[in-house]
C-alpha cells in the first residue's frame, strides 16, 4: 500500500503539522471503457469494487456515484451490525459479513471502529418471548452466538432500562448477540474507497447515470452526466434508487422505496454501552463515541424519494424511548434525517443476475443493509466476476419471486421492517 | 405532505391515512390460466416511480374508505385525489 497508516506515519506527519497526508483516493474522471462499472458509491458499491480488484483481479473497473461517496444510506444509518437472523440463508449471509467485520480494520489498514458491544433485542409480550426463544435456538444451530435473557438479566446487562411490570409494554425478556455491535459508517466507505483506489479502481463522484445501453440480451454501457462509458458488466448498488436504474434497462423490480428516519441527541457522558433494539415498540438506541444517543425510528408506509419522513413516526419512537428509558426524559434531540430504503416483499435482499446478460443488481436491503456491507460486497463481486452467484447468495436471486422460494424475514428477523 | 384531502371527508391530518401502494393494478381475470412469471408480475413487481405516481390510500382513522391519489414521490406533493372506480386522469 502506497501510504500505510501506522504509529510511525502518524509521528512522521506530525512534524509537518499533518498538512502533507496523501489523499486517500484520487479524483478520477471516466475512461472510455471498463471491464466492469459499479453504479453507486456507498459502502456496498465500494466494497464490491474492492473485492472485484482484490479477489478476482479485475482492476480496470470504476465506481460511479451521483453525489459524493458514502453520502446516501451509508452515511444515514444507525450503524448496527448483527447476524441473528432466523432463516438459514439469512444466517449464512449476515454471519459471513460479521466474520469479515471482525478483521476489517486490519485488512483495510483503516480504523472502521468496529465495536462488538453486543446487540440486545427486547420481548414485550408472550408471542415476542416465543419468537425470540425460537430465533435464539435457530441462531445457535447455525453457529451464531445467541442467548436468551430473562427480565432480571436484561436489567443487569443494561441497567437504565425500565423493567417495571406496570409500563405499557413491559420487558419480559430479550436476546443478546455479544459479537454484534456498531462501526463507524463513514469510515467503512472511506476505507473501502482507499483500498479500491490503491488497486487501480477509478472512483468517479458527481457522475449520475442517465441511461443503460443494452441490446436485446446484454449490456453495452451506461450513459452518465460525464458521457458514455462502454462496459459489458454493470453492477447496480443504488439502494433506494434501484427501481429507477432498473427502469432505464427496461426491467421491473419487486421493490418499494420508503423513507426511514433516524435521529441523534446532544452528546452526553457514557450511559449505554450496548445496542438495545425493541421490535414491538420500534425503538433502537445506542451511543456513539461522541456521546450522542443514536436512535433509529421506523419507515413510513408510502413510496417517497424525498429523504424526508413523517413527524408522527419520530414522535412514536421517542414515546417508546421515554417509556423504556425514563432517564432520557430531558434529553434534547440534535439532528433528525431520513434516507430512502428499498424494501422487498420478503424483507430480504436481492444479490442477483438479471434477464439482461452483464446486468447485476444488489438491492432490497431495506432497513438493514449497513451490517452486511463487507459480505454483500464480497458476494456481489463473486457474482459479477463469475457470472454465477456464490452459494451464500444463491437464495437471494430475483427468480425467487417467480418460484415462490422467498426468504421471509418479515418479523422473523430480530426487527420489524 | 401534512394534510390529505379525503374525497369524502375533506382535509384531514396525514396521520389518519394509510398508504395502500400502487393503484390500478388489475386483478387477473383468469387466475388459473396464469404462468408463474405472470403471477410474480402481479403480486410483487412494482413501478416504484420517482416522480408522479398513482396510488391507493385509505382514510383508516376516518371514514375508512379507499380512494386514489396522484402524488409526486420526489417531493411528496399531492397533485390530485379521486374516488375509487373513477378513471385515472391522463397526464
Amino acid at each position: 500500500m502506497k501510504n500505510k497508516y501506522s504509529i510511525f506515519s502518524l509521528i512522521k506527519n506530525a512534524f509537518s503539522y499533518h498538512e502533507n497526508w496523501q489523499k486517500a483516493w484520487k479524483d478520477s474522471q471516466p475512461k472510455k471503457e471498463y471491464d466492469a462499472v459499479i453504479v453507486g458509491g456507498g459502502g456496498h458499491g465500494l466494497a464490491t469494487a474492492y473485492y472485484l480488484a482484490k479477489k478476482h483481479n479485475m482492476k480496470n473497473i470504476a465506481v460511479v456515484e451521483k453525489g459524493w461517496i458514502g453520502g446516501g444510506n451509508t452515511g444515514r444509518n444507525t450503524t448496527i451490525i448483527r447476524s441473528n437472523y432466523l432463516w438459514d440463508a439469512s444466517a449464512g449471509l449476515y454471519d459471513h459479513a460479521l466474520k469479515i467485520w471482525e478483521g476489517l480494520s486490519q485488512e483495510l489498514n483503516y480504523n472502521v471502529m468496529f465495536s462488538q458491544r453486543g446487540v440486545m433485542n427486547l420481548a414485550h409480550n408472550l408471542q415476542d418471548v416465543r419468537d425470540l426463544k425460537r430465533r435464539t435456538h435457530a441462531n445457535r444451530l447455525n453457529g451464531i452466538d445467541a442467548v436468551y435473557l430473562n427480565t432480571e438479566e436484561v436489567k443487569k446487562f443494561c441497567p437504565i432500562i425500565n423493567t417495571s411490570p406496570d409500563i405499557r409494554y413491559p420487558v419480559l425478556g430479550g436476546t443478546l448477540q455479544r459479537r454484534a455491535g456498531t462501526a463507524r459508517h463513514d469510515a467503512v466507505a472511506w476505507g473501502y474507497a482507499r483500498g479500491a483506489d490503491d488497486m487501480g479502481v477509478d472512483i468517479i463522484q458527481n457522475c449520475e447515470v442517465k441511461g443503460i445501453k443494452r441490446n436485446s440480451d446484454s449490456v453495452e454501457g451506461i450513459e452518465t452526466t460525464k458521457g458514455f462509458i462502454k462496459t459489458n458488466k454493470v453492477g447496480v448498488v443504488a439502494a433506494g434508487h434501484s427501481s429507477v436504474i432498473a427502469n432505464m434497462a427496461g426491467l421491473r423490480l419487486p421493490l418499494e422505496s420508503k423513507p426511514l428516519q433516524a435521529l441523534v441527541s446532544e452528546p452526553v457522558k457514557p450511559i449505554i454501552d450496548t445496542v438495545v433494539m425493541s421490535n414491538a415498540v420500534h425503538a433502537y438506541v445506542s451511543q456513539s463515541d461522541k456521546g450522542e444517543l443514536v436512535i433509529g425510528a421506523g419507515t413510513d408506509d408510502y413510496v417517497s424519494y424525498s429523504q424526508k419522513g413523517s413527524h408522527q413516526i419520530v414522535e412514536g419512537t421517542l414515546n417508546a424511548i421515554l417509556e423504556l428509558y425514563p432517564i432520557f426524559s430531558r434529553m434534547r434531540m440534535l439532528r433528525q434525517w431520513g434516507g430512502i430504503v428499498d424494501i422487498c416483499p420478503d424483507a430480504s435482499p436481492i444479490l442477483s443476475k438479471t434477464s439482461v446478460k452483464g446486468l447485476y443488481f444488489n438491492c432490497g436491503w431495506g432497513t438493514g443493509g449497513f451490517k452486511a456491507t463487507p459480505g454483500s460486497g464480497d458476494l456481489f463481486a463473486h457474482t459479477i466476476a463469475n457470472d454465477e452467484p456464490h452459494k451464500l447468495n444463491a437464495a437471494f436471486n430475483l427468480n425467487r419471486f417467480v418460484s415462490g422460494d422467498l426468504v421471509d424475514e418479515h418479523g422473523a428477523a430480530a426487527v420489524a421492517h | 405532505m401534512f394534510v390529505i384531502n379525503c374525497p369524502y371527508c375533506g382535509e384531514r391530518d396525514q396521520q389518519e391515512f394509510k398508504a395502500g401502494g400502487e393503484a390500478h393494478i388489475e386483478r387477473p381475470k383468469q387466475p388459473t390460466e396464469l404462468s408463474d412469471d405472470e403471477w410474480a408480475e402481479y403480486l410483487f413487481m412494482r413501478k416504484n416511480i420517482k416522480g408522479v405516481q398513482f396510488e391507493r390510500w385509505n382514510h383508516a382513522h376516518g371514514c375508512r374508505k379507499w380512494f386514489n391519489m396522484v402524488r409526486d414521490t420526489s417531493n411528496d406533493e399531492i397533485k390530485l385525489v379521486y374516488k375509487m372506480g373513477e378513471k385515472p386522469p391522463l397526464e
